[in-house]
């Protein structure tokens, strides 16, 4: 039997993108086997830990639970579109100099979920901020080190707004 | 995993077709359920067709006479902010906060949560006692049950070949009611419910005019144990009312031991967790307005 590809046009990271898939693979399969972009890591693939969270029309999902011919007319971002003009955004300097990052598989989740919070809110409480991440783990750090950066980038951001 | 093709359709009479005329089909909202039970090969299609374009599977509309209308499809991201569910059924909005973390509620329906039938599914129990019925389309037409006819077996539902959920509708709650919905996890967010129950009460005079308790993950389907709040119905709302409700829940579990817990520690939490809930909607029945 054979089976015809299915075309899909998007938006990922600003840029329009149009790619060839099967219906069964996931967003993840398209983003980092077809596209290229491997920034978006897979850690459970049912769920669970969060490491492949990009953001889809303004909201975070896994997107190991997503079809890439869902993507079709939506808005995709990744963890490659974090950073802005060459210039690490401030979560990713944060995550550096505070040492949130260990072996780093967890990180490009945490940032792309923080980067979704923070354009909403621009000074959440620890509590909010640990609540919003309930779906991303992290198996070397402890969280500590992820909250503290988390908590200085938002303060960073503010000084700078004002 | 294996194969499927997919579809977009814009309409009911579209899905209803596609549904009816390819035997494997299966139903796409949110995929949270779904793409992993097909990646693990605990289901099987050949097409995935995606409801969550049709618009009577995302309409989200109140109005105080003739109650709320929730589309099978619509996120719980969505549920969870919109004003009038904040203020009419508080409830609701705090489950769809529930289920998995930020990720999970962006993409996760209720019509999902039901359809997937799970024993645990954390809104079974509280659309229960709010006495929502479901409406469902099929190739013959439509028909309403009670949301608490729903499930049949874990994993089994009342949709017959060729059906879908379209919506809930939920009766514009009584003056003076109240509800909650409770759960015991290990863990406080991302878990499955080791065992979970609602309450839904009208107060009248400082007595239950009306009650009803349902419970999660403590049988093969969420259970609705209507005895219990027949039990409560003209009965002072006092603890010692509460705890008697608690025990008529407790009795009617028939839960299983598994890795979550065993079944005597399940019957404990029955009565625990509805005692605990009936207090709360009773709290928030005589918060609520006239
Ligand atoms: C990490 C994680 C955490 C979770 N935590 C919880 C939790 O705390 N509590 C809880 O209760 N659940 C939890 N869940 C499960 C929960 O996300 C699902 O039950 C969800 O609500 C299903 O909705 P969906 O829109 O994703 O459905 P889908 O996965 O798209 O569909 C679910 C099933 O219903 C069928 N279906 C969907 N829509 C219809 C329709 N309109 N008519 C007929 N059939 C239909 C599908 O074919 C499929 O069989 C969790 C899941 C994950 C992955
Ligand atoms: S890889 Fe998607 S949630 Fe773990
Ligand atoms: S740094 Fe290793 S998983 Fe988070």
């Amino acid at each position: 039997m054979t089976h015809t590809l299915t075309r899909v046009r998007t938006t990922i990271n600003g840029e329009a993108v149009e790619f060839l898939c099967e219906p069964r693979q996931s967003l993840l399969e398209c983003l980092r086997d077809i596209l290229g972009l491997t920034g978006t890591k897979e850690g459970c693939n049912d769920g669970n830990c969060g490491a492949c969270t990009v953001i889809m029309d303004g909201r975070i999902v896994n997107s190991c639970l997503v079809l890439g011919v869902e993507v079709e007319g939506r808005e995709i971002i990744t963890i490659e579109g974090i950073a802005q003009g060459g210039r690490l955004h401030p979560l990713q300097r944060a995550f550096l100099e505070d040492m949130a990052v260990q072996c780093g598989f967890c990180t490009p989740g945490f940032i792309v979920a923080v980067k979704s919070l923070l354009d909403q809110d621009a000074n959440p409480s620890e509590e909010q901020i640990r609540q919003w991440l309930a779906n991303n783990l992290c198996r070397c750090t402890g969280y500590d080190k992820i909250i503290h950066a988390i908590r200085q980038a938002a303060a960073e951001m503010q000084e700078v707004k004002v | 995993m294996k194969w499927f093709d997919y579809a977009v359709p814009q309409s009911l009479a579209e899905t209803t077709h596609l549904l009816s005329t390819h035997p494997r089909a299966r139903p796409l909202a949110g995929g949270t359920d779904l793409l992993v039970q097909l990646r693990s090969g605990a289901k099987v299609t050949g097409l995935v067709v995606d409801v969550k374009y049709v618009p009577e599977l995302n309409d989200l509309s109140y109005a105080p006479t003739r109650g709320l209308t929730l589309g099978a499809a619509v996120p719980c991201c969505r549920i969870r902010s919109d004003q009038a569910v904040r203020q009419a059924y508080p409830a609701l909005g705090e489950v769809a906060s529930l289920l998995g973390g930020t990720q999970i509620q962006n993409r996760a329906s209720i019509g999902g949560n039901l359809c997937n039938a799970a024993p645990s599914a954390d809104s079974a129990p509280l659309l229960i006692v709010l006495r929502a019925t479901c409406r469902l389309a099929g190739p013959v037409g439509t028909r309403e049950i009670p949301v608490e006819d729903f499930c049949t077996g874990p994993g089994q539902s009342a949709l017959q070949s060729g059906e879908l959920l379209v919506s809930f509708h939920l009766p514009p709650p009584p003056s003076h009611f109240g509800a909650c919905y409770l759960r015991f996890t290990p863990r406080n967010e991302m878990d499955i419910a080791v065992a979970g129950a609602g309450a839904g009460v009208e107060l009248e005079n400082g007595t239950f005019r009306s009650a009803r308790i349902a419970l999660s993950a403590v049988a093969p389907t969420p259970l609705f144990v209507r005895e219990a709040g027949n039990w409560l119905a003209g009965k002072p709302a006092n603890a010692e009312s509460i705890n008697t409700a608690a025990e008529i829940a407790k009795a009617a579990a028939k839960p299983i031991t598994d890795m979550r817990g065993t079944a005597e520690y399940r019957r404990h939490l029955c009565a625990v967790l509805t005692r605990r809930a009936l207090e709360a909607a009773v709290r928030r029945a005589k918060e609520a307005r006239a």
